[in-house]
Parts: structure tokens; C-alpha cells; sequence
């Protein structure tokens, strides 16, 4: 809880919401009869309207991208410090969305929502939703703002990749795409860790085949160990050690009974937080969404025809010590921007924190962010150099 | 914009629209100029991370890439010039890249100190130490230049690989070319300039 709030903060925020009331239809061939998303503004829109900036975010991810909701809130959002009055998304310059996704469960039409057709919650039933849904239902929201195009959209991990979706759905409406540690399709390990989490949520007892909330149980063992599992792929080797060591939180290692490691303590205590601030179908529902995610895929596999017609300027920013979505995988993006000869600038900024770098405020990579965005503000919004 | 001389000079010779590829971009002096005036398709290669920044800053296309690592990235023939300024004396191996810029680019450009230089001959022969010079300013336990040559050196490994000289410049630190270098390039000359091109290719 803040005392008083920052004056480097956007202060106090309250979410907005965006109904849609036409049929919606889905990548699945299903649709929606409308939807809702929960999403928060910081800064203004200038008079030309060409100073927005589109915030996606990740796999557990959600609206509350800065401030506070209240004065009360422990945290401010999950990207406050890049968000902010002279910060590196500066909300004196920009205009910044960020919202739930379709599929979420902290607002927006997702599994937790009513099903119209049966007046009960969706629950497993909620329709698949990929990236490309993501996107269109993100330039509904966009169109109902008056937002023809952004300045940039910006994501890391999942963020990343529908950023890069945008730039490809919707050239004409995006002006730069950030694409932070992320990659333009899975790997087989990355599926895998993926399926791994699923089978740990879907065999909790509690889950009853995602029908939980009509048994009034929530399947937490199975999410809590779903998050267990995405933490530690987060995370890197000489992160860890540097984080826990073998430290011991109990017990004693000559007597060998009740030993209980930091990384345990601190894994177990991640997976209970997380398992009562979400909910398991939309974990179920977003992991899909990464593992289907493959834009070159309608190209016959060439990313570089995939990317032919995007006109955004790209900026792809990945970490060393990630392996979950390792530098490489963002060198295949950057090389087949090159290929297709768009622009792209990119870096890989020297981290030991693993994929969880593209959240943290590390020096380099938030300096970047801020060049970039200080050039796309004087190419795209009429500003002056600084 | 006022350009450094061995800049200035390639940013003549580049065509309107041209793709370019400049390794080692630096502050991507050359690629900014190029964008603004020639409306270039250009990329730079860079390690620092100042630099990189700087070059976003500017808008510059600039890639996070060793060339020791390799341009295995890079197509056949998918640039028209690729540019290499005061780099191939710091690279692991000057022979497999000037390969590789002449695999991707049509014509390369590339600017070097002249270890040959009087200042550098001289204080070899009369102090019997390492030189430094304005033009090779490092001391020898600290310096990124690894492959030091002379403009004869240079000569020999564009024979040995069979890529003939389009054109070869002498360049003073003062951004004049250097009327007595052009004379004695080898001896009078700081810094070299050459154009290359692909052997395949009929040279005037």
C-alpha cells in the first residue's frame, strides 16, 4: 500500500469496460453472441488520435498494466514501472490501453462468465480462443476509443506474439510493434512444459472436468501446481541459485527428516497465490493459445511471406539466461523481418533472471524501450526531439 | 550532418533505394544519413550496447550481432553493398568475413588503419615498441585490434581471394583525402579505403 501515490505513477485507475453486443465469430468456427472486456486508459489521446499505445499481456497477465485500483492495493500493476509519467511508456507523450483478454478471468468474457444460452457460468465449455481472436477483438476495442492506429503494441511472451499478430492482421494500424522474449511459434519443449501444467490442473480431482464451480471447489492443488512448474521455466539456473541457494527454511540436514528448501517454500507459496487470484479454465484456455500460435502457418510456413505486407517498424527484445523463450527464437523473428525487409532494430539484453526478465526494470532494456518509444512519438505523433 | 570523411565518401557512392548492410554501424552515423537522404533499406550489425541504443534512438535498423559469430544469417546476394569501417582490423578472421560480405553484398566497402604508416614504422624501428598513433591509439595489452595490416597486406589477401579492387582511397584523421597518400599510400597513409567487388564481375 502507498502512502501517497508516486508522482511518477498514473495514480489511481478505474477500469472501464467495452461491451460488443454482435455476434463475434471465433478462429474455432464458434462464436460469441457479443463480449466484454475489462481494460484501463493512462495518459490522453491527443486531438489527431495518433499517440495510442496498445499494451497485450502475457499467459496470467491482465488490465491492471499501472497505477493503483485504490489506495488500499498492496501492488500497483504488473508493469508499473514502465508505465508512468516520464517513464519509459510515458504516459505524458502516450495514450495507453491495456486490457483483459477474451478468455481471461479478471473481467472479460472468459470461462467465469454466464453462457447466455444456459444462464450458468462456461466454465470447459468457454469457445477456443487463439491469438488471431485476441486481436480482432482488441480492434473492436481500439475502433469503439477511436483509435485508428497505434503509435505501438507492445507484449512480452504471449504479448509479444500478439503484437507480432497485429503488425500482420492490421498493418495498416499499427506504427511499431515491440516484441519482447517472445517467438513466432512454440517449440516442442515449450508445448511440452505447457501440456505438463494442463495434465496437473485436469487430473486435480477437484477439477471435475472444469465443471469445479458447480461443486463449489476450486482445483488449487492442480493450479498452484500448473504455476509450480511455468515458475521454474521462468526462471534460470544461476537466477535460482543466486535467489535460494540450498537454503534451508526448516529442518536440519544432519537429522535429514522435515528439510525444507527456500525454492520449495517460495515454489509452493507461488503456486497458492496464484491458484486463488485465477482460474483454471482460463489457464487451460491460454495455454492453448501459445501452443496454436503460428502465424506462418496460413503462409505455407514461410515467416517471411507471413510478414510481407506488415508496416510497422519493429523492435525485438530478448534475454540471455531465457531459455523458455530463448534469444534464439527471437533471432528467427528478427531474420525473417530482415528477409522481408522491414524495419527492425533488436537486442539481447544480458539478464540471469530468465523469461520473468521481460517484466522486471532492468537498466538496458528499459533505456531501449524508451529511445525506441522517444523516436515513434516524433516519427508517428507529431513531437519534437527531445 | 556533417559526416566523417570515410563516411561521407561511401555515402556518395550508395545508390537511392539501395539495400546496405553496415557491419560494426557504431552510432549508425552512415545508416542514418542514408535513410534521411537516399531513402536506404539499410541494417547495422553492433555489440555495444551504448551504441545499439544510440542507433535506436535514431531510428536506425540496427541488429544485436557478433561478426565473429558469423553473417550465416544473411542470403546470398541480398544486399548491394555491404560496409565494413574501421572493423576488419578487430575480427577473429578478416579472410571468412570478407568471404561472407562478398557472399551477400554485390561490392563491399571497407576502411582500416594503415599499420604501414611512417608514424607506426617508425616507432618500431627506432624505439623498438608496439606504435600508437592517432590512428591506432591502443596500447598493444589493450587493444580490441587484433589484425592490424598495411594497405600491401590488404592487396595481397583481396589476390589471394580473388576479389578484385573496384577502387582504392587514401584517408587522413584530419576528413581530407591525403594528396601525399595518394602517392605513397603504404608509407603516407592513415587510413585505407577499398571497394571490392566479386571476381565474377567486370571490373573498369
Amino acid at each position: 500500500m502507498p502512502s501517497t501515490i508516486p508522482p511518477n505513477s498514473v495514480g489511481v485507475i478505474t477500469p472501464e469496460r467495452f461491451i460488443y453486443e454482435d455476434r463475434f465469430d471465433l478462429q474455432s468456427a464458434e462464436f460469441l453472441p457479443g463480449f466484454e472486456l475489462v481494460y484501463e486508459t493512462y495518459g490522453e489521446l491527443n486531438t489527431e488520435r495518433s499517440n495510442a499505445v496498445l499494451i497485450c499481456h502475457a499467459l496470467s497477465g491482465n488490465h491492471h498494466a499501472a497505477g493503483y485500483h485504490h489506495l488500499e492495493e498492496e501492488k500497483p500493476g504488473w508493469w508499473d514501472h514502465c508505465i508512468g509519467p516520464g517513464k519509459c511508456i510515458d504516459t505524458n507523450l502516450f495514450f495507453v490501453v491495456s486490457l483483459n483478454n477474451l478468455g481471461g478471468c479478471h473481467g472479460s468474457t472468459g470461462p467465469l462468465s454466464t453462457n447466455p444460452n444456459t444462464g450458468t457460468p462456461y466454465g470447459p465449455d468457454f469457445p477456443t480462443v487463439v491469438v488471431k481472436d485476441w486481436i480482432k477483438s482488441q480492434s473492436l476495442l481500439a475502433d469503439s476509443l477511436g483509435i485508428n492506429k497505434f503509435a505501438a503494441v507492445i507484449g512480452g511472451s504471449l504479448g509479444g506474439m500478439q503484437a507480432l499478430q497485429w503488425a500482420i492482421d492490421f498493418p495498416e494500424r499499427v506504427g511499431s510493434a515491440i516484441v519482447i522474449a517472445a517467438a513466432a511459434k512454440l517449440s516442442a519443449q515449450n508445448i511440452a512444459f505447457n501440456e505438463i501444467a494442463r495434465q496437473a490442473i485436469t487430473s486435480d480431482v477437484a477439477f471435475a472436468g472444469g465443471h469445479y464451480n458447480r461443486q463449489q471447489a476450486v482445483p488449487d492443488k492442480g493450479l498452484g501446481l500448473a504455476r509450480m512448474i511455468g515458475h521454474v521455466t521462468y526462471l534460470s539456473d544461476d537466477g535460482m541459485r543466486e535467489k535460494f541457494g540450498r537454503e534451508l527454511k526448516s529442518g536440519d540436514l544432519e537429522k535429514g527428516a522435515g528439510v525444507e528448501f527456500q525454492v520449495e517454500s517460495y515454489l509452493r507459496h507461488q503456486g497458492e497465490v496464484f491458484s486463488r487470484r485465477f482460474d483454471a479454465n482460463t489457464y487451460l484456455l491460454m495455454t492453448k493459445a501459445l501452443d496454436y500460435f503460428d502465424p506462418a502457418r496460413d503462409h505455407d510456413d514461410d515467416l517471411v511471406a507471413t510478414l510481407a505486407t506488415a508496416q510497422a517498424k519493429f523492435l525485438i527484445l530478448s534475454f540471455t539466461s531465457d531459455w523458455r523463450f530463448s534469444a534464439e527464437r527471437s533471432k528467427e523473428i528478427v531474420n525473417a523481418l530482415i528477409a522481408a525487409r522491414k524495419n527492425v532494430a533488436s537486442a539481447v539484453i544480458t539478464s540471469e533472471h530468465g523469461h520473468d526478465s521481460f517484466l522486471l526494470p532492468l537498466p538496458r532494456y528499459v533505456k531501449l524501450l524508451s529511445s525506441f518509444l522517444g523516436k515513434i512519438y516524433v516519427d508517428h505523433c507529431g513531437g519534437t526531439e527531445p | 550532418m556533417s559526416l566523417r570523411k570515410d563516411l561521407a565518401i561511401i555515402a556518395e557512392l550508395v545508390n537511392a533505394n539501395a539495400r546496405v548492410l553496415d557491419l560494426g554501424c557504431g552510432r549508425g552515423e552512415l545508416l542514418a544519413h542514408l535513410q534521411k537522404f537516399k531513402q536506404v533499406n539499410g541494417y547495422g550489425l553492433d555489440v555495444d550496447p551504448e551504441h545499439i541504443r544510440i542507433c535506436i534512438e535514431k531510428g536506425v535498423n540496427v541488429i544485436e550481432q557478433d561478426l565473429d559469430a558469423g553473417l550465416g544469417n544473411f542470403a546470398d546476394d541480398s544486399f548491394d553493398i555491404v560496409v565494413m569501417t574501421e572493423t576488419l582490423q578487430s575480427v577473429k578472421a578478416p579472410d571468412k568475413l570478407l568471404r561472407e560480405m562478398l557472399r551477400i553484398g554485390e561490392e563491399c566497402v571497407i576502411t582500416f588503419p594503415n599499420f604501414g604508416h611512417w608514424r607506426c614504422r617508425m616507432q618500431l624501428l627506432f624505439f623498438g615498441r608496439m606504435p600508437v598513433a592517432k590512428h591506432v591509439p591502443n596500447t598493444w595489452f589493450d587493444t580490441p585490434n587484433i589484425h592490424l595490416c598495411t594497405f600491401k597486406d590488404f592487396e595481397r589477401l583481396a589476390a589471394d581471394l580473388n576479389f578484385p579492387i573496384i577502387e582504392r582511397r587514401v584517408v587522413n584523421l584530419n576528413n581530407v583525402e591525403s594528396p601525399l597518400g595518394a602517392v605513397l599510400p603504404n608509407l603516407m597513409g592513415p587510413v585505407a579505403f577499398y571497394r571490392l567487388g566479386r571476381s565474377d564481375r567486370a571490373t573498369t
